[in-house]
């Protein structure tokens, strides 16, 4: 799977649900991403990180402005082309996606939904197919052991690093991660980055990960993204970010660049709503 | 300026409820033509005493019980029957039932709703009935009956879970580009499937009390034993029937309460 | 990276118990589908088939001449009426027996143990009205339509006795399920049961309380119209009677009459609940 290509020029973001006055997500934005590059996005809550991610995955439509993947741009496709472009993308949001009662090899499966047929997606219910391959996954994420396990049995940092995992399995030529480290400690963050990153070079997969570690981001990928207020604060090797940077990018937000806290990833409990249906007895 | 008793007061909520209330209850006793003579008479007492006599002594002929225990396993079976085939169509009609992922509601959300509340409104027994004529006599019109009212039930329902679900898994496949029916199977349906089987059970407990009388109106299993005797004012009979349905609505409150220990570990 | 610590079988480990359970299930769904004589196909087979659509066919237009509108206007306010008389006769049964066999109200309880002769009261209460309620309304109505005749009488009587089997059931739940330390000061300082009652456990729970009965009288008056199918008056009795002659129109004006009742009920009731909170 060749990696992707990226192309954004002056590309603007707004919220669905936010207000029309409210400033946009993202301010206009240009960027350009090479097939294979790993580029870090760092930057302090609230920059549009997670807009970025979505707007690229063609989750949120531009508001202004011009996204092309691979030479296209995915929103003058008819659906039916969007649709398969958007099986070459991958997210990774930051909580996992997956069903609390499903077993984790159907969770990983289900990651490769774009590529197979309708027939082997059904089959794959009944009986999973392709259970090698999810768990040569999950091994590379030392979660081998947990193939049949169902996910609500599996601990908050398993869940995440099972959510990565997913990457591994999707038919995509363009990884986009989440935080994927906002669950992990730093031993298991070092794995599950390493992995990544290698796992994306071993394919020639183009990988764009936001990260709130902005040490890992550094020693990590070869290129950093500064994002402050949905505007591009920097773009540069990681080799030439230096102190001055971080400080600007992080100014206000101090706490954050010291090392945030990690964040629950539970999945939040359904709501136990009573049902309004009137039943007699 | 004199405070207006609250008693005349407009916004008095309470005093216009309860008001209400009596003048309901004042004109149902009024204009229903009740015949308490006849209920409290020496004769209906006696006849009562009579009924009550007989109902303390069932019938325990051999033949009789074996033919009980057909009519038991025929209600079981349309209870279950019915459950499972109400289970398909109501997730058939939950689909469209419920918001679209985004949160729009869909064109068809309305008409589906529609649908669902008629089924629903419109009681098992009154189905059979109408199904009489379909169907013919017999287990197969109750079967129907059943499925028909409890897929309006179900459906609401479902469609009520499959809407609260939380969207993340479903979301992150559909941006994927994975078509709707693959996202609900790998998504929605794992993250609902206990409600799911949690309402089923449910619906199976009153379905299992549906079903022992919907033969009243020939539509098979203990109901039409039940009006048989009782036309012919065999009450020994009568009680035995009486007592087969509460040892079968026993049972199924039995089974229902194993498979959901069981199933909702 | 380090190796897994013990590497999983490949093979669906729950593959066998899903088996087991299909083959199961086709097992038992066999012979259900011969008991109740499951034959789809005879509702398609030319005569039924003729017989159904000729009859669906007669639902447009619906019957609409005015005595009969009058009429039916008349049997639906009728299920109105029998539901509430019902509900009223229920609850001057449930409410005493409430009364009696909540352990709360018990006075011999309050050092500990409840003595044995209140014990053994209160729980044949409690088998009274799990008899009460374990008939279905139904077979209530066939007895008494037995014993007084055709007509709205043992529609009362019958939603009388299996509601107040209902009511008498949650009451007790409810007044046990919530906050009893009012209630036992009250009694430990030396009140009557009833004022315990009236001055701790009915303001407590009284909103839970109304709220519940409401929703039974909705329950009630969807039983009520069911009732008239063997006898009982009002929608039900005229509902088949109409579909004995084949009458579509009727059949179609009544049914619609009968959704309009419930959705209003359901509305009613709905409403009511939301004021009394």
């Amino acid at each position: 799977m060749a990696g992707v290509t990226l192309d954004l020029d002056a590309l603007q973001v707004r919220h669905p649900a936010a207000a029309a006055d409210a400033p946009a997500a993202l301010r206009p934005l240009t960027l350009k991403v090479g097939a294979g590059e790993q580029v870090a996005v760092i930057g302090p809550s609230g920059a549009g990180k997670t807009t970025l991610l979505h707007a690229i995955a063609c989750a949120l439509r531009p508001a202004s402005g011009r996204l092309q993947i691979d030479g296209t741009d995915p929103w003058s496709l008819p659906v039916r082309q969007l649709q398969r472009l958007r099986g070459r993308l991958f997210l990774a949001p930051q909580v996992p996606p997956l069903p609390p009662r499903q077993r984790t090899v159907t969770a990983l499966l289900a990651a490769r939904l774009p590529a197979v047929s309708l027939w082997t997606g059904l089959r794959s219910l009944v009986y999973p197919v392709g259970a090698a391959d999810a768990h040569a996954a999950l091994a590379r994420f030392d979660l081998g052991e947990k193939l049949w396990v169902r996910v609500d049995r599996l601990s908050g940092g398993e869940r995440q690093r099972v959510g990565l995992a997913r990457a591994l399995l999707a038919p995509a030529g363009l990884w986009l991660v989440d935080e994927p480290l906002s669950a992990l400690d730093p031993t298991r963050s070092r794995l599950a980055i390493d992995t990544l990153t290698r796992s994306a070079r071993e394919r020639g997969v183009t990988m764009l990960a936001t990260l709130h570690q902005v040490d890992v981001a550094i020693a990590s990928f070869p290129r950093i993204i500064g994002l402050r207020d949905g505007e591009l604060a920097f773009d540069l090797p990681s080799a030439d970010v230096t102190r001055e940077h971080l400080l600007g990018l992080y100014a206000q937000f101090e706490h954050e660049l010291a090392g945030a806290p990690p964040v629950n990833v539970e999945p939040a409990a359904p709501a136990a709503r009573p049902a309004t249906v009137v039943v007699c007895r | 300026m004199i405070q207006r008793p609250p008693l005349l007061h407009a916004r008095c909520t309470a005093c216009w409820i309860v008001a209400g209330i009596v003048l309901l209850v004042v004109a149902s006793f009024a204009t229903l033509d009740l015949k308490w003579r006849a209920f409290l008479s020496a004769d209906a007492a006696a006849r009562m005493g009579r009924f009550l006599a007989e109902l303390t002594t069932p019938s325990t002929d051999p033949d009789f019980l074996w033919r009980l225990a057909i009519a038991s396993g025929e209600t079981l079976a349309m209870s279950a029957l019915g459950t499972l085939l109400a289970v398909v169509g109501g997730l058939l009609l939950a689909l469209p039932a419920s918001r679209a992922a985004d949160g729009r509601r869909t064109l068809a959300r309305g008409p589906t709703r529609l649908v669902l509340n008629v089924l629903r409104s419109v009681p098992e027994l009154a189905w059979a009935a109408l199904l009489l004529i379909a169907a013919g006599l017999g287990p197969f019109s109750g079967t129907l009956a059943l499925a028909l009212h409890t897929t309006g039930v179900l459906g609401r329902l479902f469609a009520e879970a499959i809407e609260n679900t939380p969207r993340g898994p479903a979301e992150a496949l559909r941006v994927q580009g994975v078509p709707g029916g693959r996202v609900f199977l790998y998504a929605t349906l794992p993250a609902v499937l206990p409600q799911i089987l949690s309402y089923t059970l449910y619906r199976w407990e009153n379905n299992i009390r549906a079903a022992a009388v919907l033969g009243v109106v020939g539509a098979g299993g203990l109901g039409q034993m039940l009006a048989f005797h009782m036309g012919l004012f065999q009450m020994n009979e009568t009680s035995s029937v009486l007592v087969a349905m509460l040892l079968l609505v026993a049972l199924v409150d039995l089974l229902s309460y194993l498979a959901r220990r069981t199933l909702m570990r | 990276m380090a190796p897994a610590v013990s590497e999983p079988s490949l093979r669906d480990p729950a593959w066998t118990r899903r088996v087991f359970w299909t083959l199961a299930g086709a097992a038992l769904l066999a012979p259900m589908l011969w008991a109740t004589e499951f034959r789809p196909w005879i509702l398609f087979e030319p005569a039924s088939l003729r017989a159904s659509l000729g009859f669906v066919a007669g639902f447009l237009p619906p019957h609409a001449e005015p005595g009969f509108l009058k009429m039916v206007a008349y049997e639906a306010w009728r299920t109105v009426a029998i539901a509430t008389c019902g509900m009223v006769l229920a609850l001057l049964l449930a409410i005493p027996l409430t009364l009696a066999s909540t352990a709360v109200l018990s006075v011999s309880a309050l050092p500990g143990r409840m003595h044995t002769l209140p014990f053994i009261a209160r729980q044949a209460i409690r088998w009274l009205l799990i008899l009460l309620r374990s008939v279905p309304e139904l077979v209530w109505a066939l007895v008494f339509v037995r014993v007084v005749g055709l007509g709205p009488t043992a529609g009362v009587l019958a939603i009388a006795l299996t509601y107040s089997g209902m009511l008498g059931k949650v009451y007790a739940e409810i007044l046990e399920s919530g906050e009893t330390h009012a209630t036992t000061t009250l009694l430990r300082n030396g009140s009557g049961r009833l004022n315990a009652f009236l001055y701790g456990l009915l303001p407590t729970n009284g909103a839970e309380l109304t709220s519940y009965t409401v929703y039974r009288w909705e329950c009630a008056i969807r039983s009520s119209a069911v009732l008239g199918f063997v006898g009982a008056g009002g929608l039900g009795q005229q509902l088949i009677t109409s579909l004995k002659m084949f009458n579509a129109a009727e059949v179609s004006t009544i049914l619609l009459v009968f959704i309009a009742l419930v959705w209003m009920a359901d509305w009613a009731s709905g409403q009511l609940r939301r004021v009394l909170g």
